[in-house]
C-alpha cells in the first residue's frame, strides 16, 4: 500500500499515479513469494502421484523412486480387487449424488425462496453435518445399524444412506449460493408474460439454477467416492476404493493406485478446462 | 473434499422476494420434509441411538443390551488420556498453522489476484477431487528418509532441533508427529482457505485505500481494517479445520507410528475389531461430541460471530 506518495502527488496537481516505496514493493514480493511456496505444497502431493505413477516399484511398496515405466499406465486393473472396488464406489457415488441433488435442492429453494419459521434450526441441522467430527458420525451410524438391521446387515444400502446424510449440506450451500445470486424480476417477468408457475421454473429458473445444482451433483460425486471414515464404519463386508486403499499401506502398494488417482486428476483437470472453454465460447456468442 | 463449504456464503442470501403474499403456504414445508426428514433419521437420531448405546453391555454374537452399564464412561474417559491428548494437541496445531499459511494465501488471491483469482481458486480446490488417501499417502515418498526434503532439512540442521522436542526421531520425518502434523495441514489447508477467501472477498478495497490514506502503514491497515472485517471468515475457517481434524485418525494412521495415536483409531478398532467393543467406542464418541461442542461454543461465544450459521 502506499504511504506518504499520494498526497504531495495530489497537492501538485499531477495526475493521481500512485508510486510505490521500495519497502511496499518488497512486502507485496514477500507476499507472493509465501503464496508461491504455499500453492507448491498443495500441490506437491498431485505431482508426486502423477510421476510415481510412472515407476516400477522395488518390493511391494511403491514409495521410493526406482526407474521409468509405462506399465502401471498399460494395465491399469492387474491387481485383483481393485477395480472392482472402483466400480462399487462408482455406484454407491451415482446414487448418493442423485438422492443428496434431488434433496439438497428442494430444500435449498425451500430456504431461499420462502420465508418461514425454524429457520435458524433447520440452518443449524444443515451446518452440523459438515462440521462434526467424520468419525463420530460414522461411529454414531454404525451404533443405530447395528442396533437395527445388525451387523450383518451393512452394505451397499447402508454406505449409500450414509453418503446421501453427509451430501446434503453441500448440496444444499452450493445451490443456495447459486439462488441467491439469481436476478429475481426474471422470474417476475415470465409470471407478467402470462407462463404458469410450472413453465416458469421450467423455462426460467431451472435453466438458471443448473449450473449450481450440477456443481453440488459434482461435489457429492467426488465426496461419496472419496470418503473412508464413514464407509468403513458402514460398509460390512464390502470394500469401497477409499477402503482398498487403506488395505494397501498393509498389504503391498502398487503403482497402479497412483495410476488411478493420476486419471482423478487429469479427469477433474479436463472437466474444469472444458466448462472454461464452454463459457467462454458461449459469453462470445452473446 | 468440501469446495463450497463456507458458512459465509451461507448467510450472504438475499431476502426472499417481496410479492409473496403472508398466507399460509405448505409449499416450503413439502420441499423441506424429505431432506430434513432424512438428516433427522440417519444424523440426529444416530446421535441419540449411541447415547443409549455407550450405556450397553454385550457381544456381536449374543447381542447387546440396554443395561445402563455407566463405567462404559469410566472406562471412555480414563483409558484413553494419550489419545485425546494426541487428538486435541494435533488439531488445535493444525489448526493454527492452518490459519498462518492460509491467511497469505487467501488474502493474495482475494487482492492480488486479479483476473488469475478463479484459477487460483480452482488450484486450491483442484486436488481435493483426487482421492485424499492417495494424496496423503504421497507424503510417504516426500519426507522419504533419503528424499530432498529430508535432505535438506538435515542439512540445516533443522532435524536435530525437533528431534530434541520429539517431534521427528532420529532424524526421520516419517512415521514421527511431525510428519501427522504436516499431513493434516495439507489435508486442512482448503478448509480454512475457502471461507477465508468468501470474507476477504467481500471488503471493498477502498477501504484499505482509506486506510493507508490515513497514514496506516500497511501492517496496521491490515490489523485495524482487515482482520476485523475477516473475522467471520476466520471463525468459519477455523471451525472447519478443527472440528475435522480433532476427529481425524487418517493421517495419524499413515503417516505416524504406534505413538501417535488418536481417538478416531480407538474409536475405528473398538467398533470394528473388537467383539464387545462398541459400547466403550459409542461412549468414547459421546465424550468427544460434548468435549468438542463445549470448546467450540465457548470459541464462538469468545470469537463473537454467533451469527454464523
Amino acid at each position: 500500500m502506499t504511504t506518504l506518495t499520494t498526497l504531495p502527488a495530489a497537492a501538485a496537481g499531477a495526475p493521481a499515479v500512485r508510486r510505490r516505496s521500495p519497502l511496499s514493493w518488497a512486502r507485496e514480493h514477500i507476499l507472493l513469494v509465501v503464496t508461491v511456496a504455499i500453492f507448491v505444497f498443495m500441490l506437491l502431493p498431485n505431482a508426486v502421484v502423477l510421476w510415481m505413477s510412472f515407476n516400477q516399484p522395488v518390493g511391494k511398496f511403491n514409495y521410493v523412486w526406482n526407474h521409468f515405466s509405462t506399465a502401471a499406465w498399460a494395465n491399469p486393473c492387474a491387481n485383483p480387487g481393485m477395480c472392482h472396488s472402483i466400480g462399487l464406489s462408482l455406484q454407491i457415488g451415482a446414487v448418493a449424488t442423485v438422492v443428496a441433488t434431488v434433496l439438497g435442492t428442494m430444500i435449498a429453494f425451500a430456504m431461499v425462496r420462502h420465508r418461514f419459521k425454524a429457520r435458524s434450526g433447520i440452518n443449524a441441522l444443515l451446518f452440523l453435518p459438515m462440521a462434526a467430527p467424520e468419525v463420530v458420525m460414522g461411529a454414531t451410524l454404525a451404533a443405530m445399524f447395528f442396533n437395527t438391521v445388525g451387523p450383518g446387515g451393512l452394505g451397499f444400502w447402508t454406505i449409500t444412506i450414509a453418503h446421501v446424510m453427509f451430501c446434503v449440506s453441500y448440496v444444499v450451500v452450493t445451490v443456495k449460493a447459486r439462488l441467491a445470486g439469481m436476478d429475481p424480476t426474471l422470474e417476475r417477468a415470465a409470471q407478467d408474460l402470462y407462463a404458469t408457475p410450472f413453465q416458469t421454473f421450467m423455462k426460467v429458473t431451472l435453466p438458471l439454477v443448473a449450473p449450481g445444482i450440477a456443481a453440488a451433483a459434482l461435489l457429492s460425486f467426488a465426496l461419496s467416492v472419496d470418503d473412508y471414515i464413514i464407509t468403513v464404519f458402514t460398509a460390512g463386508n464390502l470394500e469401497t476404493f477409499p477402503m482398498y486403499i487403506w488395505g494397501s499401506v498393509q498389504r503391498a502398494y502398487p503403482a497402479q493406485i497412483d495410476v488411478i488417482g493420476s486419471m482423478m486428476l487429469l479427469g477433474t483437470m479436463a472437466v474444469i478446462a472444458l466448462s472454461t472453454v464452454l463459457g467462454r465460447v458461449r459469453a462470445a456468442r452473446r | 473434499m468440501t469446495a463450497v463449504a463456507d458458512p459465509a456464503a451461507a448467510t450472504a442470501q438475499r431476502p426472499p422476494v417481496a410479492d409473496h403474499k403472508p398466507r399460509r403456504n405448505l409449499t416450503p414445508w413439502i420441499l423441506l420434509l424429505p431432506g430434513l426428514l432424512w438428516l433427522t433419521v440417519f444424523f440426529l437420531l444416530p446421535i441419540l441411538t449411541s447415547v443409549s448405546a455407550s450405556v450397553q453391555t454385550g457381544n456381536y454374537d449374543d447381542g447387546f443390551k440396554l443395561t445402563w452399564h455407566w463405567a462404559n464412561y469410566g472406562h471412555a474417559i480414563s483409558d484413553y488420556g494419550t489419545q485425546y491428548w494426541h487428538s486435541g494437541l494435533y488439531s488445535t496445531l493444525t489448526t493454527v498453522l492452518c490459519l498462518a499459511l492460509g491467511y497469505p494465501v487467501a488474502y493474495f488471491i482475494a487482492f492480488k489476484g486479479g483476473k488469475w483469482k478463479s484459477l487460483l481458486m480452482a488450484l486450491v480446490i483442484v486436488p481435493s477431487f483426487t482421492s485424499f488417501l492417495i494424496r496423503t499417502i504421497a507424503w510417504e515418498t516426500i519426507l522419504a528418509d533419503q528424499g530432498p526434503v529430508v535432505h535438506v532439512l538435515r542439512s540445516a540442521h533443522i532435524l536435530g532441533l525437533t528431534d530434541a522436542l520429539g517431534w521427528t526421531t532420529g532424524s526421520h520425518v516419517i512415521n514421527t508427529p511431525a510428519a501427522v502434523v504436516c499431513g493434516m495441514v495439507y489435508n486442512f489447508l482448503p478448509f480454512t482457505i475457502l471461507p477465508l477467501y468468501t470474507s476477504l472477498e467481500k471488503i471493498d478495497p477502498r477501504l484499505l485505500e482509506a486506510g493507508s490514506d490515513l497514514y496506516c502503514s500497511t501492517f496496521t491497515t491490515w490489523r485495524r481494517i482487515t482482520l476485523p472485517l475477516s473475522m467471520p471468515g476466520v471463525v468459519g475457517g477455523t471451525l472447519l479445520t478443527f472440528i475435522p481434524a480433532v476427529g481425524d485418525y487418517i493421517n495419524a494412521q499413515l503417516l505416524g507410528n504406534p505413538n501417535t495415536g488418536v481417538v478416531g483409531q480407538k474409536i475405528e478398532d473398538l467398533f470394528l475389531r473388537q467383539t464387545s467393543g462398541y459400547p466403550v467406542g459409542s461412549a468414547i464418541s459421546v465424550v468427544m461430541m460434548v468435549g468438542t461442542l463445549v470448546l467450540v461454543m465457548s470459541y464462538i461465544r469468545k470469537a463473537g460471530t454467533e451469527d454464523l450459521l
